[in-house]
């Protein structure tokens, strides 16, 4: 593939994705024929109530939730087919998949440098430059000076942003995001808003967003909405 | 970055005292192996040390290490004709346990084949060998006698004049040596009026038989001491010790001796291996037994302190697990983290040991084979006891971040 073509690759394509827990009398249909391209850049949100099958189709293009049936594709290369990996998943996340979630999942035991050290050192990235990186990173989204701190020493909004950038640790194709403000205040809501935002069209990173923040939906540039685990046509943000 | 380190930075408490009791646990494994190396050697410290080349003892016997042995006193002068010996003493070896100054002394009285034996190779860490045929002994220090005690023994008292150190029996009570006919008379001391009844029964027993009617003389022997009648008071040892010349050829003169019908003989090494065989092999099973179950706890109790605390961490696995870290890091962390707790908590085994074995009351004996064959053991169950927590954190899926 050409540099070219490369841009032009969308960073997600997924083809009637369907996922269905349980057997018989007991099987729940989570998600049905999901189709949607995500493009390099962009940044999307998935709407939807509770049970409508966002986190489904996050985790499953996350490659952490393998669909019963479908196709998904990240960055031109065919990944799951049904739920057979056509590529080594655990490394194909640790190279191409940023992921934040409600929770910052920080590591407890690390302060917050180490905690984005650590997802570059597991990318093979040597120690120092895995520390300057991560030092770039936290004074790219405004908290270098906690570096120290472990993450009970941080506030919520400075917990998501470490999170953060642990995802943009490894430069990824594709960064996954379920319900990362639904712990903050609606202003340091907007904020990571806003951050992954930035990221998408600064880094050229596609970013999916699940959420249930109405008030931030400006901040995206599509959004699409999920009911009863279908996929309603995505949405086209119009631009401020 | 060493991510077990981290976390246990991060949990430092809790990982301190789990090494603390991992160390204490292992202190008592150690401890164990030290006690049962103490008792081969506190055993086999006097045959060791004694000097002699070939043991005779009564016939059909184990020796006295292993069974009571009786055999004429005179069986040294038999010993020193055959071709090849140097020299042949008595051995007389008994326990006995008395009172001094309100506590009591229990002892293992040594005989001394004076005068050919005055203690000289008896290393003394303080005193002299014996230089009288009666009425000195050279005590271990473990007795607490100092130099010039005076100790009354039978009917006669005795003076402490040299002084040893780590020198006891195979029971691990303190040796103290005497002459032969000391040690005799300390263990054959029948008090006043037991000598008188038994004069008595010996002229009643003489009145009784034709001999004694017709020998009236003999009736005046019987009420007398019993060295006045020799063919009723053999003296008895419980072993003669033989010490062969330079360059003679053992096997070959114990050849000779295995001909005598009414002893048997055995080398220095034979005596041991009965001894030990004998004495100290229950002890040893015993103590082995106790060592193993205290291993299969101490696996067990880690096993469960690595699992517990990887539970605790099974969040932080999964996220790692999410960001695409492969199994040998999630490994390294549980297995490092093993392998410190038990290569600290057998540092600390071996530190504290310095210090409590001492003063322990039997002799602890450490010997670095043991000290490595006990750290390649503590390796082993490191390693098996994060099995469990590995097991855990290979089963976790990514997606348990979500939960």
């Amino acid at each position: 593939m050409t540099n070219a073509a490369a841009e032009t690759t969308p960073a997600i394509e997924a083809f009637n994705l369907t996922k269905v827990y349980g057997s018989g009398n007991t099987e729940v249909v989570a998600m049905k024929d999901v189709s949607l391209t995500v493009a390099r850049g962009e940044v999307v949100a998935l709407l939807g109530p509770s049970g409508a099958g966002k986190s489904t189709l996050l985790t499953a293009i996350g490659l952490i939730n393998p669909p019963t049936a479908g196709r998904i594709v990240i960055g031109g290369q065919p990944v799951m087919e049904a739920d057979r990996a056509l590529v080594d998943l655990r490394a194909f996340r640790r190279q191409h998949l940023g992921f934040i979630f409600q929770k910052s999942n920080l590591i407890p035991f690390l302060n917050a440098a180490e905690n984005v050290q650590v997802a570059l050192e597991i990318n093979d990235v040597l120690p120092r430059r895995a520390r300057e990186r991560a030092m770039e990173l936290l004074d790219y989204l405004g908290v270098a000076d906690r570096a120290n701190n472990l993450p009970d020493a941080l506030s919520g909004g400075q917990q998501q942003r470490v999170a953060v950038a642990r995802a943009l640790a490894n430069e990824p194709s594709l960064i996954l995001a379920d319900e990362p403000t639904a712990a903050l205040d609606s202003q340091r809501g907007r904020q990571v808003m806003e951050l992954f935002r930035k990221v998408a069209h600064e880094r050229g990173a596609a970013v999916m967003v699940v959420t249930h923040d109405h008030r931030a939906l400006d901040v995206f540039d599509r959004h699409f909405e999920m009911e009863d685990g279908r996929l309603k046509n995505g949405t086209e943000q119009p631009q401020n | 970055m060493n991510l077990a380190t981290k976390d246990i930075r991060h949990n430092f408490g809790r990982f301190a005292l789990t090494t603390v009791g991992i160390g204490l646990l292992l202190m008592i494994v150690m401890g164990m192996g030290g006690i049962y190396r103490g008792l081969i050697r506190e055993a086999t410290l006097l045959v060791d040390k004694i000097g002699a080349d070939l043991w005779l003892v009564q016939g059909s016997t184990r020796g006295p290490f292993a069974e009571i042995s009786r055999v004429p006193a005179n069986l040294e002068d038999r010993a020193r004709a055959v071709p090849g010996v140097a020299g042949a003493r008595r051995f007389v070896s008994h326990t006995i346990q008395r009172e001094h100054r309100g506590r009591p002394l229990r002892m293992v009285v040594q005989g001394l084949s004076w005068p050919e034996d005055r203690g000289a190779w008896i290393p003394l860490v303080a005193g002299r060998p014996l230089r009288q045929a009666h009425f000195e002994m050279i005590a271990d220090r473990s007795l607490g006698l100092p130099l010039g005690e005076k100790l009354k023994l039978g009917k006669d008292v005795y003076e402490v004049v040299g002084l040893t150190k780590g020198m006891v029996g195979t029971g691990g009570d303190g040796l103290c040596f005497l002459t032969v006919s000391d040690a005799a008379s300390i263990q054959f001391d029948v008090p006043g009026e037991g000598v008188r009844l038994e004069r008595q029964a010996r002229r009643a027993r003489a009145e009784g038989q034709d001999i004694g009617q017709m020998q009236p003389l003999l009736l005046e022997r019987a009420a007398g001491p019993a060295s006045g009648i020799p063919a009723l008071a053999p003296a008895q040892v419980s072993a003669v010790m033989v010490t062969l010349q330079p360059g003679a050829d053992a096997a070959q003169v114990a050849a000779t001796f295995a001909t005598w019908p009414d002893i048997t003989v055995y080398s220095t090494q034979q005596q041991i291996n009965l001894l030990l065989a004998g004495m100290v092999d229950k002890a040893r099973r015993q103590l082995g037994l106790f060592r193993a179950l205290l291993i299969i706890i101490s696996t067990i109790i880690m096993a469960l302190i690595i699992y517990t605390l990887t539970l605790d961490k099974i969040h932080d696995i999964a996220m790692l697990k999410l960001m695409g870290a492969r199994n040998g890091v999630i490994v390294g962390l549980i297995l490092q983290q093993a392998v410190l707790i038990g290569a600290l908590g057998y540092g600390l085994a071996y530190w504290l040991g310095t210090f409590a074995f001492p003063k322990f009351p039997r002799l602890v004996v450490i010997e670095t084979p043991d000290l490595l064959s006990l750290a390649a053991i503590v390796l082993g169950i490191s390693v098996l006891s994060s099995l469990l927590g590995i097991w855990k954190a290979m089963s976790v899926e990514p997606n348990k971040v979500l939960s």
